[in-house]
């Protein structure tokens, strides 16, 4: 059992994730504050229930997804399952990979880096609806496990793993249109190798 | 293109194009069986058209990673926090 005099040491460590975690999930910055907040406190008051020795940050994540569904989510006005168009699988890949090649003299991820602009990241990511981008922030922002995730959300595995591929496929889709306002890309995409990946 | 089949059962099974993409994902997240992990490592060793879309999506994983987890907390939340109940939490010596 968990002695709540330690929360404060074990836990707070974790502050800055959970608040850019907030950040993405209530896309706005007083709702963020509240919620890391709430996070904190419900996280004190229940410090008992978590066994030591298990993920403190899955677990405080695990409280804040919570919370972010059942409190802040209903107060926003955007539908809760929404279906997202389908797009070709390695869309951004083919489109600003070649823009990327001809990149020479820096590494690859350096460009990409420079490329995608944090904002533009940031909205591709906010932009989505809740049932996708709840799974996105908690796999490629946060970095957990299908099984943690699957248990933060309380879906099935195979559902995560469909949602994390559909929301990963708009964010691709909507940077690829960032790139494209901002005349970075050309407006004819990249003719695809036809014989390369073509039924993936 | 390689799409050559292994015949021992100890050696990984060599995948196609299609099938080694559609565990990108998967691979990535680093939720695939070592068998499966090793399986699609033989084919990107021998296929510069699909390590070219695995070395992308590994990188775009770095940069969405960062991009959207450097926000600066505002000031005054650990002091917020504090005063919810109490608690000197950054140690600081007061409350909020």
């Amino acid at each position: 059992m968990a002695d709540q005099a330690t929360f404060a040491d074990e836990a707070m460590q974790y502050a800055p994730q959970l608040y850019s975690g907030a950040l993405r999930m209530t896309r706005n910055r007083s709702d963020a504050e509240d919620l890391v907040q709430e996070t904190y406190l419900k996280g004190y008051r229940s410090y008992h229930t978590f066994s030591e020795g298990t993920n403190l940050r899955a677990w405080l994540f695990r409280i804040m997804t919570n919370t972010y569904i059942n409190t802040y989510r209903a107060k926003q006005r955007r539908p809760n399952e929404t279906e997202l168009g389908d797009f070709e699988d390695l869309y951004l890949y083919r489109n600003l990979g070649a823009l990327q090649d001809a990149s020479l003299g820096r590494s690859a991820e350096e460009s990409l880096m420079e490329m995608l602009p944090d904002d533009e990241v940031k909205q591709a990511l906010e932009d989505l609806p809740d049932n996708f981008r709840l799974p996105v922030i908690l796999a490629d922002v946060e970095g957990f496990a299908y099984k943690e995730i699957a248990e933060m959300l309380d879906i099935p595995i195979g559902t995560v793993m469909s949602r994390l591929h559909r929301g990963r496929k708009a964010m691709q889709k909507a940077l690829h249109d960032f790139a494209l306002e901002r005349g970075l890309v050309a407006a004819q995409p990249v003719a695809a190798d036809s014989s390369f990946g073509q039924d993936s | 293109m390689s799409n050559d089949a292994t015949t021992t059962t100890d050696e990984p099974v060599i995948r196609d194009c299609a099938e080694t993409l559609r565990e990108l994902d998967v691979f990535l997240d680093g939720e695939l069986s070592h068998h499966q992990q090793a399986a699609i490592r033989h084919h990107l060793d021998g296929c510069m058209d699909c390590l070219g879309a695995f070395d992308f999506h590994a990188e775009l994983k770095i940069v969405v990673a960062q991009k959207c987890n450097n926000d600066e907390m505002p000031p005054g939340l650990l002091g917020k926090i504090e005063r919810c109940f109490g608690t000197d939490f950054d140690g600081d010596g007061k409350i909020g």
